[in-house]
């Protein structure tokens, strides 16, 4: 059992550094934007595959909790793109996307 | 295994480090520091300071993206090719410090060594009488939260002080304003 762990964390760590490389080459704002949300979902993954090969899954709720951090992050982000500041939510003239 | 993936983590490290120099777009370095902040995160946990993790991931991969993303949004997002040339002495600078450091850390306790001094002073109390005093299965939360109590709660009390400041100097004049838009097409609205 720990080999295909250790299998799963190797194939997610490589996941992490195709993620690294579109973050950094991304021509896009968009491209990175996704590309640090799904890092920190690979992140997750590997805190719970590091929990069960060390032998103390008790990193999971840990885990969850990064998850849930990683989503609020990234609506923050977008909203920044969006509108400039978290505040706004209402359809304004000044408003662009770039 | 552990090992592998740990120097894998710090390989990473040192790439997005290097990138978020290189890079001349600065939303997408503030995006790199981001992915900077998970990846010590995850090192923290690997190396089982689950509660540094924790500290991390939520300061430095969400409120501090946010507040970097709030200060680009007041100024440009490209960096000056002013600050771009190569310069010999601020090198020197650097690398000096930087062996500095490290030599200092030879003479750091190796990591998880039980006989360092840190785990000599009051830890030997947590670990025996926690159960009995505090009753709270995970350790590091009974120190955290009971016998570090007041500590913890100043600590809280800091960083929502400054969380809020900053929050009032970057974004604290748009709410101004839309509010008082707001309240002037509600006037209009009712006339």
């Amino acid at each position: 059992m720990t080999g295909v762990f250790a299998a799963a964390t190797a194939a997610i760590v490589v996941c992490m550094g195709l993620t690294l490389i579109r973050s950094i080459v991304g021509p896009t704002v968009f491209d990175r934007i996704l590309a640090v949300n799904s890092f920190g979902t690979k992140t997750v993954l590997l805190i719970a595959l590091i929990g069960y090969l060390s032998g103390r899954p008790d990193f999971l709720d840990l885990a969850l909790v990064y998850a849930l951090m990683n989503f609020i992050g990234t609506i923050a982000a977008m909203k920044f793109t969006r509108f400039g500041d978290l505040a706004g939510m209402e359809d304004e003239e000044s408003e662009e996307l770039y | 295994m552990l090992d592998i993936v740990h120097l894998v983590l710090f390989t990473f490290l040192a790439v997005v480090a290097v990138a978020i120099i290189r890079l001349k777009d600065l939303f997408a370095a503030v995006m790199l520091m981001g992915i900077f902040s998970l990846l010590s995160a995850s090192l923290f946990t690997v190396m089982d300071a689950v509660d540094v993790a924790f500290t991390e991931a939520a300061v430095g991969a969400g409120i501090s993206t946010i507040l970097m993303l709030a200060t680009l949004a007041l100024t440009e997002s490209e960096e000056e090719p002013k600050y771009n040339r190569f310069k010999i002495l601020p090198l020197i600078a650097v690398v000096l410090t930087g062996a500095v450091l490290v030599f200092a850390t030879f003479d750091m306790p190796r990591y998880g060594d039980p006989e360092a001094p840190i785990h000599q002073h009051v830890a030997p109390h947590y670990i025996e009488h926690t159960d009995d005093e505090i009753g709270v299965p995970n350790m590091v939360t009974a120190v955290l939260a009971s016998y570090r109590g007041y500590d913890t709660w100043g600590e809280t009390t800091v960083i929502f002080t400054a969380c809020v400041g900053v929050m009032l100097l970057l974004g604290g004049h748009a709410i101004v304003e839309r509010f008082r838009r707001r309240r002037k097409l509600d006037v209009e609205g009712d006339s």
